[in-house]
């Protein structure tokens, strides 16, 4: 990508993010509307940097929320509308990423790193504890008699 | 011709942190003395040399002089004079020059300051901090020149980004330099310190005041950027887990650490070499930070390839910082034997679980962000990781850090009875406990956010007071006793209670504005209201029409909103979309109205077909907390930082007495 248009998309992404939902893409029943805010959160405005197609006001974000309410409306489970977005546009769609393949690294690294540090933090301690109490020097020794008869 | 001063002034400050860099640190290892103390000078020549640079950088943004290519670029004559200043660091030439600028600022302080540090140490790190800017200043003059000249100037400038034209993006980097700079102190102190062979409580009570300092900036940095993507980008969302939010977070994280680890390190003499890795680790994030975010790498593995030559040269500065100080360490840490005997109930025992936590967290924060990056390009998975897996990941542990503060803090040092220290916070215990299940009655619904946010968040405000008060022997002594008692304090303690206060109020505000928020959208024409809950009483806002308005360098849609609340006006708002000719780009300025109870936040979006506009409210409530945690725990740190023993000279009575201190060097 060149110098210029990158910094055309960038203007463009750093400037778009002033309208998100419109009045008009609003479902009438509101346990569909409900859920179709709820599922368009976690999706990615494609075009956009790190937003969701509920937060973007993209054109494209607006196509996806329309296309995900048209899939409510039809009957789609949310699971179900979700996978037909992501046959359509890829996994990168998913700001949750999913949690299969090499992602399980992904989901699991901050419980094994916790395990691992806590582990790491216990033998420290443990260590601590059976260390034996420092002597003092005799210089020490000698200013701690003198600090205590002052 | 100001530009030329600069220029050169740049490039002789480049010449002096060179001799800064070498001439003290072999003075320190041959024990000559006049060449460490060279540091002292330079370090303060350095500092008025580069401040020069930048002063002619700004001169030339605040006379829009077009002849030099970073002004034509990113200023233009019809901004206000504030916002062409603050185009100055809003580019990253300008920014990077800020960041040298305050990197020699803390090296000429420290060098001025640095008076009662031993020779040989402080030549060490004024050397390193040299060396840092070395860096710096190579980086600058080679691939990012900030005075570079156009052959042909043009007429104009090619404006500003309009969101960038607003106060709190004029002061969020800033701050944010001013605490990422600041770790770089403590680099250069642990560096220093390997160098040395020897850390004790003597360098643990130098290199606080300095992670305080930076500490404090970082967390106003951090909320200035997150107050202006609140009130700026129009839907009132105050934290995205961007790369480049998550850039200034990481550091944060790792220099909270290091804050409560370098305590031990001072009041007990262990938990030495862990303190010195995090402080390396604090600044190597602050480095990836300013570099990552600045090269584009992380939201896109092409920016890169926009000018290959900037990429090579951070990723060499990174390798030789990181690397090198990571490499030293491994060298070095063994020869630093703590001293500190402690049980597996004590405080240190609790600032260890505290480091844990806080590192870990920073850790899922470091994974999430360069997922994308490590999938694309070993397994070719093009992927996002947004929001909600640093939600999921990452809240836990604050959650557990939060439930183990107060407990923690009120732990003696040493050895601990859990029986005896949970004596005086059952009662704060039962109380939050009874606040969170009544929030659960009170709220329609089984959601657990608010109720665990609010029992949390009381939890560590009442045992932040409930420990003061502990310390004090309030109630078990006569009363005029206990302010005695509270008076003879040190600052730090106070310090310590506000910035606990503060994070109970950030979790507060967080859960509340989370589980309560209101929102509406619609379509209004002018004289329709509507009603929206808020959380004490619930408000109707009339829309009064629009009307066009001009500013200084753009037009604009202003609405006019009347706000009721039990019939009464509450308020009148007056929300823009703006439009900027230079740029050709709109912005929305919500109208917020403010206060500790609740925000009414509305945006005016555009014209309809079929009549009126687009309309926006939400009623957010408690959100000034949010921002007022964030103060209170920066507020903390000051408090931290006026403490009585970082104001006495640390060490001078020990030399009195013609002792040494205690460490033994490792040679």
């Amino acid at each position: 990508m060149s110098t210029l248009k990158m910094m055309v998309v960038l203007l463009v992404v750093l400037a778009t993010p002033v309208w998100a939902v419109l009045p008009d893409e609003m479902l009438s029943n509101p346990v569909l509307e409900a859920r179709a805010r709820d599922i368009s959160q976690g999706l990615r405005c494609l075009v956009c940097r790190n937003e969701s197609i509920d937060d973007s006001e993209a054109g494209l974000a607006r196509d996806l929320r329309l296309l995900l309410r048209e899939r409510l409306v039809d009957g789609d489970s949310d699971a179900q509308a979700v996978a037909f977005i992501v046959q359509r546009y890829g996994e990168y769609v998913l700001l949750k990423p999913s949690m299969n393949g090499i992602n399980l690294l992904l989901w699991a690294s901050g419980p094994i790193m916790f395990i691992l540090a806590l582990s790491g933090g216990i033998v420290f301690i443990r260590r601590r504890k059976n260390t034996p109490e420092p002597e003092l020097n005799p210089v020490e020794q000698a200013r701690l008699t003198e600090i205590l008869s002052e | 011709m100001t530009a030329e001063l600069g220029h050169f002034s740049l490039i002789l400050a480049f010449m002096v942190a060179i001799a800064q860099m070498i001439i003290p640190m072999v003075g320190a290892h041959k024990g000559w003395h006049s060449w460490m103390e060279m540091a002292v000078p330079a370090a303060v020549a350095q500092f008025l040399l580069t401040t020069l640079s930048f002063g002619a950088l700004i001169y030339a943004f605040a006379t829009s002089d077009f002849s030099l290519e970073l002004v034509a670029n990113n200023s233009h004559s019809a901004k206000v004079m504030l916002y062409k200043i603050a185009a100055t660091w809003g580019n990253h030439e300008g920014s990077l020059l800020m960041w040298v600028m305050i990197l020699t600022l803390f090296g000429a302080i420290a060098a001025i300051w640095g008076r009662n540090l031993p020779p040989s140490l402080k030549a060490r790190v004024l050397s390193v901090q040299s060396a840092i800017a070395v860096a710096f200043f190579a980086f600058l003059l080679f691939t990012s020149n900030p005075f570079l000249r156009l052959v042909v100037p043009p007429f104009d400038g090619q404006g500003l980004n309009p969101l960038l034209q607003d106060m709190g993006l004029a002061l969020h980097p800033p701050f944010l330099y001013l605490g990422y700079v600041g770790l770089s102190m403590s680099f250069s102190f642990a560096v220093a310190a390997l160098i040395e062979g020897r850390v004790d409580a003597a360098w643990a009570r130098w290199v606080r005041p300095w992670t305080l300092t930076a500490w404090m900036f970082l967390t106003i940095g951090i909320g200035f950027g997150s107050w202006w993507a609140y009130y700026e980008l129009g839907w009132g969302g105050w934290w995205f887990w961007d790369p480049v939010e998550n850039a200034s977070f990481m550091p944060w994280l790792v220099a909270t650490a290091l804050l409560h680890s370098a305590i031990v390190v001072e009041k007990r003499e262990s938990l030495k070499s862990w303190t010195i890795l995090l402080a390396i680790l604090a600044f190597s994030f602050s480095l990836i930070g300013t570099f990552i975010v600045r090269s584009g790498v992380i939201t896109s593995v092409h920016a890169f390839a926009n000018d290959p030559r900037r990429g090579v040269f951070i990723l060499i500065i990174l390798a030789v910082t990181i690397g090198g100080s990571l490499t030293l360490y491994a060298a070095r840490s063994s020869s630093l034997s703590s001293k500190g005997v402690f049980s597996m109930l004590s405080r240190e025992s609790g600032l260890v679980l505290n480091n844990v936590l806080l590192v870990v967290a920073a850790f899922v924060v470091f994974v999430g962000t360069v997922w994308p990056l490590v999938a694309e390009v070993l397994f070719g998975r093009k992927l996002s990781v947004g929001a909600p897996f640093f939600n999921t990941a990452f809240t836990p542990f604050m959650l557990a850090l939060a439930v183990i503060l107060p407990i923690g803090a009120i732990l003696p040092w040493k050895r601990a009875q859990l029986r005896k220290s949970m004596r005086s916070l059952w009662g704060v215990f039962a109380l939050s406990i009874a606040l969170g299940a009544l929030v659960l009655m009170l709220q329609t619904g089984t959601r657990m956010l608010a109720p665990i946010g609010l029992t949390l968040a009381a939890w560590l405000v009442l045992g932040a007071l409930m420990d003061m008060a502990a310390r004090v022997r309030m109630g078990k002594v006569p009363i005029l006793d206990s302010l005695r008692r509270l008076r003879n304090l040190p600052r730090a303690d106070f310090g310590k209670m506000v910035a606990h206060i503060g994070f109970g109020l950030v979790i507060f505000g967080i859960s509340a504005i989370t589980a309560w928020q209101a929102e509406d959208i619609r379509v209004a024409k002018k004289g329709d209201s509507f009603v929206m809950e808020g959380p004490i009483s619930s408000y109707k806002i009339r829309f009064d029409g629009a009307r066009s308005i001009t500013g200084p360098n753009y037009t604009a849609t202003q609405g006019k909103f009347t706000v009721f609340s039990n019939g009464r006006v509450v308020t009148t708002l007056y929300p823009e979309k703006r439009f900027y000719p230079v740029s050709g780009t709109p912005t929305t300025e919500a109208a917020i109205q403010s206060n500790l109870v609740r925000d009414i936040y509305v945006v005016i979006g555009d014209p309809q077909d079929g009549g009126g506009f687009a309309i926006r409210s939400y009623i957010k409530p408690f959100t000034a907390w949010l921002w007022l945690g964030g103060l209170a725990m920066a507020f903390g740190a000051l408090l931290s930082l006026t403490d009585r023993r970082y104001r006495v000279a640390a060490g001078a009575r020990k030399k009195k007495r013609g002792q040494k201190t205690q460490a033994v060097p490792a040679e």
